[in-house]
């Protein structure tokens, strides 16, 4: 199923969700090719859409598989070696699949003034996980985050495409429970 | 008025009315609050008509470096000999900023109109929105922003009837602080990895696909649509001669209340840590404060008396940056915090130039070494070395940015160094 997008948004989507809508081929379908045509219209060099693209692939696969780039790359009529080196400079592209809910914790020098590091300690005892390695059930990856933009409702903590604010460790409960309650959406 | 908190020396009437608002940011109510009456006026100006007001009010760039926009708009070709392009740069990204942020969730349409009439300015054909990833929900709201504005004619062909046409595109980035530099943000937008390049050729004469573009800060269009409608004289009646108007300044850190204030330039920083942030929480004592977000020298307790204008902070030997205050308590410790920052840019740094990629992660070394009580009484002079090294060496300012913050520490606090390394040779 088609969701209408208006082609000056089209590459502003975002990109790192828990519902995902995994493919193997990217552009095959309906929605694929309606996303790259409506990127590569805004731009007068196709190249351009490169980023909109990768952070398709991984709205819909929740990471930016080699397949993908391949996929991208002939898309755009760029070589698979330069889409690899313009995806593995940007931090947000995911290299490898990830937990459903992505918890970033913000613990740059704001939040760390106010305690992030204390809220980073209580996401990953009360999730069980190690620091970026997700957990058993693939439901949570818990990781430090550089600056969130969030500074003065220090802890910022995002998962997913969500902002948590002012989180202490004592409300770390209630932010995993909301997700639990949301399912992530 | 602020976010979360507002207070009395504020003027909410340029930027931050209806901050707090959610209805402000459709357009029906938009517009009952006079939205797009500016852009209006505009359609009816020709460029240099536009460029001279903004020219006259004295704005100046909000992403950091305060050059005048005007003149900015200025240097872009007079005569098109093809496609001129605006960005709009909301890659806010700087630790201690998240003015943008405030102004792209609840006012998205007085920052369309700003993009739209500096397109204008400039003679733009198309303006990008280059947004930060992580900013997702309030990528969101603009967008739905710019969906309205598009189906009501304030985007496009023929805006308003006045047979000119002007796209508008958001873009959207992944986690990369260097895009928010204007290079690396143009290398971003076109599909590359977001490495600056050096200047020149600058912007104006090839920027994005090889035209002349522009590059301005959320805040500062978002300032313009106000200007434009009341003009130069209204403006500069608030700030001073070289730093008219009003900022948002961002407040974070041991405060009392910290959040995002619009306050006429020239407040004592004291005035804005102590009255308008209702001091450090807790009843606690400031240690010091890193006044213009993470990039800035700090600042001492007594060291707080200087006017917040562009001058007056670097009389002080500091800067107005982005106007974003980290505040740090009596209890804090001033390596640790340092260490975050410089970890910051050790992680940002793009890694073209030896010095930056380097130099900032030696830098983040060191300082762990003395925060973790292995320090050597020899690392502060090799720190200082490292401060002369990251300075003024390389393509782009982040290697410099690094070397504010550490260095300030290490001339106000070396006490607090000698400290954790205890005399250890």
């Amino acid at each position: 199923m088609t969701r209408k997008i208006h082609p000056a948004v089209v590459s502003a989507q975002p990109f790192q969700v828990a519902n995902l809508r995994p493919t193997d081929r990217l552009f095959e379908d309906e929605e694929g090719r309606d996303r790259l045509e409506k990127a590569i219209s805004r731009y007068p060099d196709k190249r351009a859409a490169l980023l909109p693209m990768l952070a398709y692939a991984q709205e819909r696969n929740g990471w930016v598989s080699p397949e993908s780039m391949q996929q991208v790359a002939e898309a755009l009529d760029l070589t698979p070696a330069y889409v690899n080196s313009v995806a593995t400079f940007y931090t947000m592209y995911n290299k490898h699949p990830t937990g459903r809910h992505m918890i970033q914790v913000c613990t740059c020098v704001a939040c760390h003034l106010c305690g992030g590091e204390e809220v980073f300690e209580a996401f990953l005892e009360a999730t069980g996980t190690v620091p970026g390695a997700m957990s058993e059930d693939g439901k949570y990856v818990v990781m430090e985050a550089e600056c969130l933009g969030a500074c003065g409702f220090a802890t910022a903590v995002q998962v997913n495409d969500r902002y948590f604010e002012n989180v202490t460790p004592e409300t770390v409960g209630e932010v995993l429970a909301r997700l639990e309650q949301d399912g992530g959406e | 008025m602020g976010y979360p908190y507002s207070h009395d020396l504020e003027v909410g009437t340029i930027l931050s009315r209806h901050f707090g608002d959610e209805s402000a940011r459709r357009l029906n109510v938009w517009q009952e609050y006079g939205g797009y009456a500016a852009l209006a006026k505009a359609v009816g100006m020709d460029a240099t008509q536009i460029t001279g007001i903004v020219k006259d009010s004295g704005l100046r760039g909000r992403g950091g470096a305060g050059f005048p926009t005007g003149l900015k708009w200025s240097f872009m070709p007079q005569e098109p000999t093809g496609p001129h392009y605006l960005c709009c740069n909301a890659d806010e990204s700087e630790p201690g900023a998240f003015k943008d942020r405030e102004i792209l969730r609840w006012v998205p349409h007085l920052l369309i109109e700003g993009c739209l009439i500096a397109a204008r300015a400039i003679r733009a054909e198309h303006v990008y929105i280059y947004v930060r990833g992580e900013y997702f929900p309030y990528t969101r709201i603009l967008n739905d922003a710019v969906v309205e504005a598009y189906e009501a004619g304030f985007i496009g062909p023929d805006i308003l009837g006045s047979g000119w046409d002007c796209e508008l595109t958001v873009h959207i980035g992944a986690g990369a602080y260097i895009a928010g530099e204007e290079t690396g943000l143009m290398s971003s937008l076109v599909g590359g990895r977001a490495e600056p390049r050096v200047k020149p050729p600058f912007p104006a004469q090839s920027g994005v696909f090889g035209r002349p573009t522009t590059v301005n800060n959320v805040e500062t269009l978002a300032a313009v649509p106000m200007i434009l409608s009341e003009g130069s004289a209204w403006y500069r009646q608030w700030g001073t001669e070289r730093s008219p108007g009003t900022k948002l300044w961002c407040c974070s850190g041991h405060l009392e209340r910290p959040g995002t204030y619009e306050l006429p330039l020239g407040i004592p920083l004291r005035d804005i840590i102590y009255d308008v942030c209702g001091g450090i929480r807790n009843g606690k004592k400031l240690k010091a404060v890193i006044p213009g977000g993470s990039s800035t020298a700090l600042l001492t307790a007594s060291e707080l008396d200087c006017a917040s204008t562009y001058e007056g902070m670097q009389e002080a030997g500091s800067s107005l940056g982005t106007a974003s205050p980290i505040v740090m308590d009596e209890d804090t410790n001033i390596v640790r915090a340092i260490r975050r920052t410089a970890e910051f840019y050790a992680h940002e740094s793009c890694g073209q130039c030896v010095q930056c990629r380097e130099g900032t992660a030696w830098v983040a070394k060191i300082l762990h070494r003395i925060e973790m009580g292995d320090g050597r009484l020899a690392d502060i002079d090799t720190l200082y070395d490292l401060c002369e090294q990251l300075t003024g060496r390389t393509i782009c300012v982040l290697a410099d940015s690094v070397v504010f913050p550490l260095r300030s520490s290490l001339d106000k606090f070396r006490a607090d160094y000698e400290a954790l390394i205890g005399g250890r040779a």
